[in-house]
């Protein structure tokens, strides 16, 4: 790797903590993104010459925060500003600069950036445009390729964001403990929406979106760092790992699904199991389970099963159902029936599944479960409804594709009899 | 003589590679574990998980206690390893808390171990 890769890790390393800190020191998410801008600059400069410093995020703290207040200062002097307003903390930054960077209030420094893209006002996709602009870093044009749009259309979303965040007001008095625990599930529920945002891409978008749940992964891991204790993050970090390592093995060589029970699981990724099953070790000894956990749990069932034939469905079922109590929703019943049907067979599934048909008349795998289970009970004509509503229903091609694979083959058997 | 390398680097950087810088490095290292491996010098080789997935057991309180997150203090020394096979983490808490009863003080950091060679030392080796 030549030095200026080893610059780029470095800054996109220091990036979260750096930027929590200059937005600390400036209260202002523009003023904070110049800043550190400006340090990375700076570092791209000095460090090939000087080498790189021995704290690269102090170091862009340090440069990051000078380069603005020059900044600030000289449009004071220009035209008079409120700026009472925008350096009101900045007297004793400098002193407690270093302590701040190992201190135990530090990583709320870090929460906070990450809990302000999570601004209820904002819809799902601004708030994880949001996050992938300001804390991964990443260009607008590297966001609008992940979310399949326009440059300017994302530029727009996320200057919208930025407006309706600063409008919003961001808080700045240290939380308390309740109000950290709201936070970090706030900031939890951004990353997995962030990771899903990746991981519901199909075949031949998937190579491209990918990108997003490292990103996610990411994220989790820091803020496991941060609050090494939490066992919900733990559970959701693990999530992900177990989730993103089946990647290789999702798709075939022309994009089209392939079911779990399809996949070659060589193909999984052994290190990111290894790294979820340990971090679901460490979730269980907390004996706090929540939805992140027990969504791990059951992946690590699959992960742990060397063929789909040996997996433990039971244990996957009982899963469901404590899932089910912590996180009710007609989806969660939808795949404990699919569980119950390994064990029980198609019948009792369906007797699960039929009374979520009010709830889930508009949803995708509703139908696809269904479509299944009535086609192993030999119900072909209710199948055939089934799967035909479904590809109405479908959002990917890859999906849609999956279920005309059923379509086509009941088709088949009606032309052989 | 025995050597032990212990490798230091920032955490944030290295987990921030892409796969495919990942493997540049791994292949490019594998370089240099295959020439050290023919000429018998080479030892265990592990590549440990994230600090993340670290626990701590503080084995200088009675009953010891265990910690989420990695060995985080400065005032103590790396003094040796120990590398285990075990079913999970309780298993590799039990093990670590007859190792601190033998010798209490200090602390053991557990961490699952991601990429793992034993290498061609004989068993009298550094001998």
């Amino acid at each position: 790797m030549s030095d200026l890769a080893w610059i780029d890790g470095a800054l996109a390393a220091a990036r979260p903590q750096a930027m929590a800190a200059l937005l600390r020191y400036f209260r202002d998410l523009d003023i904070a993104e110049e800043a550190f801008q400006e340090a990375s600059l700076r570092a791209l400069r000095n460090w090939p010459e000087k080498g790189p410093p021995r704290d690269p995020t102090a170091w862009l703290i340090f440069v990051g925060r000078n380069a603005a207040l020059d900044g600030v200062r000289r449009k004071a002097r220009e035209a008079p500003l409120p700026q009472e307003v925008l350096i009101s903390d900045l007297e004793d930054a400098e002193a407690d600069l270093v302590e701040r960077l190992d201190g135990a209030d530090y990583r709320d420094d870090v929460l906070r950036l990450l809990f302000i893209c999570c601004h209820p006002d904002l819809p799902a996709t601004q708030q994880i445009a949001l996050a992938l602009r300001i804390v991964c870093g990443l260009s607008v044009a590297e966001i609008a390729r992940a979310f399949l749009v326009g440059e300017s259309a994302m530029e727009q979303r996320i200057t919208r964001a930025k407006a309706k965040v600063a409008k919003a007001g961001t808080p700045f008095e240290t939380p308390g403990a309740v109000e950290r625990a709201e936070r970090l599930a706030g900031v939890a529920a951004m990353i997995y929406l962030l990771f899903n945002e990746g991981y519901s891409a199909s075949g031949g978008e998937a190579p491209l979106r990918s990108g997003l749940c490292d990103e996610a992964i990411r994220l989790g891991r820091l803020l496991l760092r941060l609050f090494p204790a939490e066992a919900e993050i733990m559970g959701l970090t693990a999530l992900m790992l177990l989730q993103h390592a089946r990647a290789q093995a999702r798709f075939d060589a022309d994009g089209a699904i392939i079911l779990m029970e399809d996949q070659d699981r060589t193909h999984w990724n052994g290190r990111m199991i290894a790294e979820g099953l340990a971090l679901i070790d460490k979730a269980i000894r907390h004996r706090q389970p929540g939805p992140y956990q027990i969504q791990a749990a059951i992946a690590a069932l699959h992960a742990r099963s060397p063929r789909a034939e040996d997996t433990d469905w039971p244990q996957i079922a009982g899963l469901y159902q404590a899932l089910e109590h912590h996180m009710p929703s007609p989806v969660v019943t939808l795949n404990r029936a699919v569980a119950v049907s390994k064990i029980e067979g198609p019948a009792a599934a369906l007797d699960l599944i039929e009374p979520l048909a009010g709830r889930l008349d508009a949803y995708f795998h509703f139908h696809g479960v269904r479509g299944a289970m009535l086609l192993k009970l030999e119900r072909k004509a209710e199948a055939r409804e089934a799967f035909d509503r479904a590809i109405a229903l479908a959002r990917t091609p890859a999906e849609a594709a999956h279920i005309r694979q059923h379509i086509d083959r009941l088709q088949a058997e009606a032309g052989q009899t | 003589m025995l050597y032990a390398i212990l490798c230091y680097h920032s955490e944030a950087v290295v987990g921030g590679w892409s796969k495919a810088q990942d493997d540049a490095v791994m292949e490019k290292l594998d370089v240099v574990h295959q020439k050290l491996a023919a000429e018998g010098r080479l030892g265990p080789v592990a590549r440990l998980l994230p600090t993340s997935a670290a626990t701590t057991l503080r084995k200088d309180s009675d009953p010891p206690l265990v910690l989420d997150g990695p060995f985080a203090e400065t005032k103590e020394q790396l003094l040796g390893f120990y590398i285990v096979d075990c079913d999970d983490l309780d298993q590799a808490l039990e093990i670590a808390r007859d190792l601190g009863r033998a010798n209490p003080g200090g602390a053991y950091e557990l961490r699952p171990i991601g990429v793992f060679h034993t290498g061609v030392l004989p068993a009298d080796a550094g001998q």
